[in-house]
């Protein structure tokens, strides 16, 4: 079938034909073409690129490129002065940010409260002790202030508030507390009265956290030394080492030095990818699937597009079919033409459509986020994965061209040429 | 050169069968000029579709050049066509896409030459016809005697063993009927074979020979 001799004129039909073919036709198959190669890694890209911006955001935000976090039953770290004066030694890393963390309970309104039994503007949650300067460093944390100011190293008595914890910036407020208890009216400049075991102090909101990671914006965050005050950790153990490294360094090959140095008997260690829980994986092959559902639909839609288009082509074109096979030009060359046709309507149609994700959209989309609830979507458009699609497209298409060409050229010469069906 | 044995054509159409050749023989030679003639419905355009391996007679024979064509397969019959064959279509049969220099250069292309080289001969055989002027015209820009012409170089341009013109002027006002026909002479004269099927016995008796048809049978 694909003979030299059948491709040669097939190419020679196909291109004469386009050549000539009207613009408005040929604008608007190309046009369905880029919307449906759009379609196929848009769609998916965005799915996953909602996950992904969680992913990415925990990284930055929070986890880094490796975490140091206790063991399992542990509440900290052991030897964890002694772990920071290794990485301090290591040139691969860039930056850390170390964590206290523990649990406690935030009460508002108790002063006013007149009730019988306990006041129910309470809150129970996780409480971080950070360095604010290495913490902002580290995770911008300072520019996710919503209200007030950022934490300073001499503050005292004062903490920062995650926004999910407060009804007024609350998601989960209104609910019923049926998902989350939230403090009523509380801002900047309430004081609280937080509970740790059985050490209680009244603090001072200076700044409320605004952020889309439930880590961040579900926390009560004071200076460490304030914190290590209050929870009587005088051995400097922590509960989170975070920390950065240089471009290039494989997290993994920096874990496997930190587990063979002995830093895995104090604590667990995490690449970023380890730490994200399973359930995020598993919400990313989901996106994933469904992003791939849409696009195949819309890859069905685009085949049956040039189906029809061809179709009806080949058909208006069958008396010229005809005269063609009449005179002695194989059908297989003429069924080439018409795939000929539909690989170029597929390769435009994706030319451009690279040209616009990679020129504009990629580009537009990473400087300017999808704002969803829970994350900031990015477009994730790996080359390799979209050249896949690519090749699925003008595979269907030309599939897709080359049926109804087949139907017609395969019918009677001397029927086709008389206009007989 | 070609030789048809008893040849009859019947069309079924449900119970109804239509039989439109009842047993024609006949017999071309080398470098005549023949003329199929009768009228309408006589069989005139079905017979030379047979005769030109288009369309498979239900029964009798066909002989080109010594070999029996019911035994020939598609593709044989396909090469055939392309490369001792040239037809001319009463609707001059254009690709409407392509200029009049490139749909003389399809079927020189499928018979192996190279572009340039079957360019070479497609203008050649262009300006044979007299539409040197015309090359690079697309059939919608040529009048119906040009695109008539520019049809009969596409038939002649590899030089076939045998030229099929199927009612060549019937589309045609008067000046280009006898501007074809005078073409369809001086090929004639140049020692090329002509089957040529019209109801027009003004061109009709330009053959050299007359077959005429009625009812499915030579009279």
């Amino acid at each position: 079938m694909f003979s030299p001799l059948n491709i040669r004129i097939g190419f020679y039909l196909a291109l004469r034909h386009i050549k000539r073919a009207s613009i408005w036709t040929t604008s608007l198959i190309v046009f369905v073409m880029l919307l449906t190669f759009l379609n196929l890694v848009v769609v998916t890209g965005i799915l996953v690129g909602l996950v992904a911006g969680i992913n990415s955001a925990y990284q930055t935000h929070y986890i880094g490129d490796v975490i140091i976090s206790p063991l399992e039953g542990e509440d900290y770290i052991k030897q964890s002065p002694s772990i920071l004066a290794l990485l301090d030694t290591l040139p691969q890393v860039t930056g850390r940010t170390t964590r206290y963390l523990t649990s406690g309970t935030l009460e508002a309104g108790y002063k006013s409260y007149v009730g019988t039994g306990q006041n129910p503007n309470f809150v129970s949650l996780q409480v971080a002790g950070i360095d604010p300067s290495a913490e902002d460093a580290f995770t911008s944390l300072g520019g996710m202030i919503l209200s007030g100011a950022y934490l300073d190293q001499n503050d005292y008595d004062q903490v920062l508030i995650g926004s999910q914890r407060l009804a007024q910036y609350s998601a989960f407020a209104g609910g019923g507390g049926g998902l989350l208890t939230v403090l009523e009216d509380v801002d900047v400049g309430s004081v609280l009265r937080l509970r740790i075991g059985d050490v209680e102090r009244e603090v001072t909101v200076k700044g409320i956290i605004d952020s889309k990671l439930d880590e961040l914006s579900l926390r009560l965050y004071m200076p460490a030394t304030q914190l290590r005050g209050l929870i009587g950790r005088n051995d400097y153990n922590l509960s989170e080492i975070a920390m950065r490294l240089t471009p290039g360094t494989d997290p993994i090959v920096f874990k496997d030095l930190l587990v063979r140095s002995g830093v895995s008997d104090y604590g667990v260690v995490e690449t970023f990818e380890e730490s994200i829980p399973d359930g995020v994986q598993e919400i990313t092959n989901t996106f994933a699937m469904l992003g791939n559902m849409i696009s195949s639909v819309g890859l069905v839609v685009a085949s049956i597009t040039i189906f029809i288009v061809i179709f009806i082509n080949a058909l208006t074109r069958r008396k010229f079919i005809g005269i063609l096979k009449g005179i002695g030009i194989d059908g297989k060359a003429i069924e080439i033409s018409y795939m000929f046709q539909s690989l170029f309507y597929a390769a435009i149609g994706s030319g451009i459509g690279l040209a616009v994700l990679y020129g504009f959209l990629v580009p537009f989309v990473a400087a300017h986020p999808i704002d969803f609830p829970f994350s900031d979507g990015i477009l994730v458009a790996p080359i390799p994965d979209t050249m896949v699609r690519v090749a699925l497209l003008v595979v269907a298409t030309v599939i897709a061209g080359y049926i109804p060409a087949r139907m017609i050229v395969k019918k009677n010469t001397l029927d086709s040429i008389l206009g007989r069906n | 050169m070609i030789e048809a044995r008893n040849l009859t054509k019947t069309y079924k159409n449900g119970d109804i069968e239509t039989h439109v050749l009842k047993g024609v023989s006949f017999k071309a030679d080398q470098g005549e000029f023949l003329a199929i003639m009768g009228r309408s419905g006589a069989g005139k355009s079905t017979f030379l579709y047979q005769l030109s391996l288009l369309d498979q007679p239900t029964t009798g024979e066909i002989i080109l050049n010594g070999r029996h064509a019911q035994n020939m397969s598609e593709k044989e019959k396909m090469r055939f066509r392309l490369n001792t064959f040239g037809y001319v279509f009463q609707d001059y049969a254009l690709l409407p896409d392509l200029t009049a220099l490139e749909n003389v250069v399809v079927p020189l292309l499928m018979q192996g030459e190279q572009i340039k080289s079957a360019e070479r001969k497609a203008a050649k055989a262009l300006e044979r016809v007299g539409l040197g002027h015309r090359l690079n015209n697309l059939p919608s820009q040529m009048s119906g005697g040009e695109q008539q012409r520019a049809s009969i170089a596409r038939a002649i341009a590899h030089d076939p063993k045998i030229l099929f013109a199927d009612e060549p002027t019937a589309n045609l006002d008067r000046e280009s009927s006898e501007r074809v026909m005078e073409i369809f002479k001086e090929l004639h004269k140049a020692g090329q074979t002509i089957v040529m099927v019209t109801h027009e016995e003004e061109y009709g008796r330009m053959a050299e020979k007359i077959v005429r048809l009625d009812d499915g049978k030579i009279v």
